[in-house]
């Protein structure tokens, strides 16, 4: 039995310009242990996804669909049950660590608490397992440090307190939103290279979700990619990046300048990602797509099959992806 | 090639008041660009990489006068911009033209896209007839590839990707010959991010611009760049042809910024040596002594915290490559 199991979940929000409906149809899972990473752009729906899993989309948002973790049903649960969940089974790692940390409360309140609530500790006890958290994500000098407020700390110091924070109840599931995006390069890769090392210490799974798919190279073992709130295609690492099979994943992989190699000129995704009050009624990539044609507007394409534990939504034949795309690709676009 | 800028030990320095001091209390000196020297030639591009707080959006805007520097910046062999007078300042800012990182944030709300396309002629170009100033902006709307009916629409109604297309034809109306793009592409999705490069590169092919191209992504900067500049709490560790500096980096600090940045290649990824950088930067307001990589440095030796390295070639460098580091040719 998977640890997180994702079926067929939709989340829509209420807005004046009408329903936004920024998650359709989207299923995954999540072995105990292991790393999957949600690759997309801003409005993709990947926090979303994560958010609704947890119950904590904004008011005007509804969620459909089922989520079970550890094969309980934890979709729209009653409050108190969740609670129970959260923090204590899943906890989650936002991409601002200055937002999500209170600054009127020294570290140590804020961590003890956590404790307190939930395990029932005294306040000396608490303090003195939040010290030994931030040793465990090496913050220098913990014992003192915890007297500081948030502020205090520099950036990506303030992420660590936030993942030992969110450790604190040893979680069988992190949930990382874009974790290293507000960092600089050098302090991201503390940051990821410390997030496997506690995964083989603690035995968690991570869900990584990232736009970076140079951090999903170096940390996840399958990823999905979603585009317009819906799934592009779901791979285990080495072979969406080896051999992508949906236009939208060879598009992004061809657009990223790399450091270990020069290029003469990037691919670009010609447009803009759709308008999610008003998606494109089949394929959501479509006009933006160099194979697209008029039989893409009529159907939503499938998840299908495309090999052992990979999957594709699109309905143009694997060959046909695989043998490049087009070179007058902007030119044929409508 | 002809030399477009020449920058001579510039330096920026922040005076900050200090913590409940009296008001005539002499202030903390914040260095944060400290003696730095380049050229730039007409028609190339000059990276600047560098972690958040290094000093590089410091340094483009001191080259601007946006803020007070020290040292000399001479412009085409002639003035020293850092000394001609307010006057004469203003006239070499339709020279030099910025793009800015939020797009959305560098364009007034309250304007339309034909206006604040047009803003920088009426200024610099009060000669022009309004007719002629509509057909400029059109041209140039078409250049960077927006509708000519989008002229009446507000900053808002465009994306991310557009907003930025409609401040680099800002930039490009007053025809300059360098623009300064501070981290053009860092707020803008990867799809969108590659459409905006190869603008610019497209429009300095056709225009013969300079760019200066600050951004912490090394990836977007090896690709658009012809020389990078590394900087480090405001001073240049090294600075080199493009293709020297990726393949034969000698200064520490540019091997370990390089070896952190992510390879979306899954094989290369596993394999890979980072070198972790123990700790943060200093503060600026006090910066170690000697060296200022040395707190962080896996090369430090006694030496470092002695002596200040000068910032030249070395052995194991290539011709043109600079280097500050005493042991650049170690290992």
């Amino acid at each position: 039995m998977p640890l997180l199991e994702i079926d067929d979940l939709s989340v829509s929000f209420d807005t004046p310009d009408g329903t936004v409906s920024a998650v359709r149809g989207v299923s995954m899972a999540l072995e105990a242990g292991k790393t999957l990473a949600i690759v997309g752009e801003s409005g993709s729906g990947k926090s979303q996804t994560a958010f609704a899993a947890l119950g904590l989309l904004a008011k005007n948002g509804r969620a459909t669909g089922s989520v079970r973790f550890e094969g309980e049903e934890i979709l729209n649960a009653p409050l108190k049950a969740l609670n129970k969940i959260r923090a204590e089974k899943i906890a989650m790692v936002f991409q601002d660590p200055m937002t999500s940390l209170n600054p009127y409360m020294r570290v140590s309140d804020q961590m003890s608490e956590v404790l307190m609530h939930h395990k029932g500790m005294g306040k000396k006890e608490a303090v003195a397992e939040a010290v030994r958290m931030l040793d465990a994500v090496h913050i220098p000098s913990a014992r003192e440090r915890i007297r500081l407020y948030p502020h205090e700390f520099s950036g990506g110091m303030r992420q660590r307190v936030m993942i030992a924070m969110a450790l604190l109840c040893r979680p069988r599931l992190l949930i990382a939103d874009e974790p290293t995006t507000a960092l600089d390069v050098t302090v991201q890769a503390q940051i990821m290279s410390l997030f496997s090392e506690l995964q083989s210490e603690f035995g968690m799974a991570l869900l990584l979700i990232t736009h970076d798919l140079g951090v999903v190279a170096g940390s996840c073992e399958d990823v999905v990619v979603m585009y317009g709130g819906r799934i592009m295609e779901k791979a285990p690492v080495d072979p969406l990046f080896a051999d992508p099979v949906h236009p939208y994943t060879l598009g992004l992989l061809r657009a990223i300048p790399r450091v270990d190699k020069g290029s003469e000129e990037l691919l670009t995704i010609p447009g803009a990602p759709p308008n999610m009050t008003n998606p494109p009624p089949g394929c959501p990539f479509r006009p933006r797509c160099a194979w697209g044609g008029d039989d893409c507007d009529a159907v939503v394409p499938p998840l299908d099959s495309v090999g052992p534990n990979r999957s594709r939504a699109c309905i143009r034949p694997v060959e046909t992806i695989r043998e490049g795309i087009p070179a007058d690709y902007e030119e044929a676009l409508p | 090639m002809s030399e477009l800028l020449r920058v001579e030990d510039l330096r920026v320095t922040f005076d900050i008041p200090r913590r409940g001091a009296l008001p005539f209390a002499e202030p903390l000196h914040l260095r944060a660009v400290g003696g730095v020297d380049f050229t730039l030639n007409a028609g190339e591009t000059l990276g600047i990489v560098g972690e958040s707080g290094c000093g590089k959006s410091t340094l483009a805007r001191a080259l601007i006068r946006m803020v007070p520097g020290e040292g000399r910046v001479v412009w085409m062999g002639g003035d020293d911009l850092l000394a001609v007078s307010r006057r004469k300042m203003l006239s070499y800012r339709s020279e030099i033209q910025m793009i800015f990182q939020d797009p959305l944030a560098a364009l007034n709300p309250r304007m339309t896209v034909g206006q604040i396309i047009a803003e920088p002629l009426r200024t610099h170009r009060p000669d022009l007839s309004s007719t002629e100033v509509k057909t400029r902006v059109k041209e140039m709307m078409d250049r960077v590839s927006l509708l000519p009916n989008q002229i009446n629409r507000y900053p808002h109604e465009f994306s991310g990707g557009q907003c930025q297309r409609i401040g680099i034809a800002r930039a490009l109306i007053v025809e300059p010959k360098l623009i300064i793009c501070d981290e053009p592409v860092s707020a803008l999705d990867v799809s969108i991010q590659a459409q905006v490069i190869n603008l610019l590169m497209r429009l300095q092919k056709e225009l013969g611009l300079a760019l200066i191209f600050i951004a912490h992504d090394l990836s977007v900067v090896r690709h658009i760049s012809d020389r990078v500049m590394v900087l480090y709490l405001g001073r240049i560790m090294e600075i080199a042809e493009k293709h020297d500096l990726y393949a034969n980096a000698r200064h520490p600090y540019t091997q370990a910024l390089m070896s952190a940045v992510p390879v979306p290649d899954p094989d290369i990824e596993r394999t890979k040596d980072v070198i972790v950088l123990s700790g943060e930067l200093p503060s600026p307001l006090d910066p170690p002594s000697g060296c200022v990589f040395r707190t962080r440095c896996p090369r430090a030796q006694a030496l470092c915290a002695e002596r200040d390295p000068v910032l030249e070639e070395k052995p194991s460098g290539r011709p043109g490559q600079r280097i500050a580091c005493h042991f650049a040719d170690e290992t």
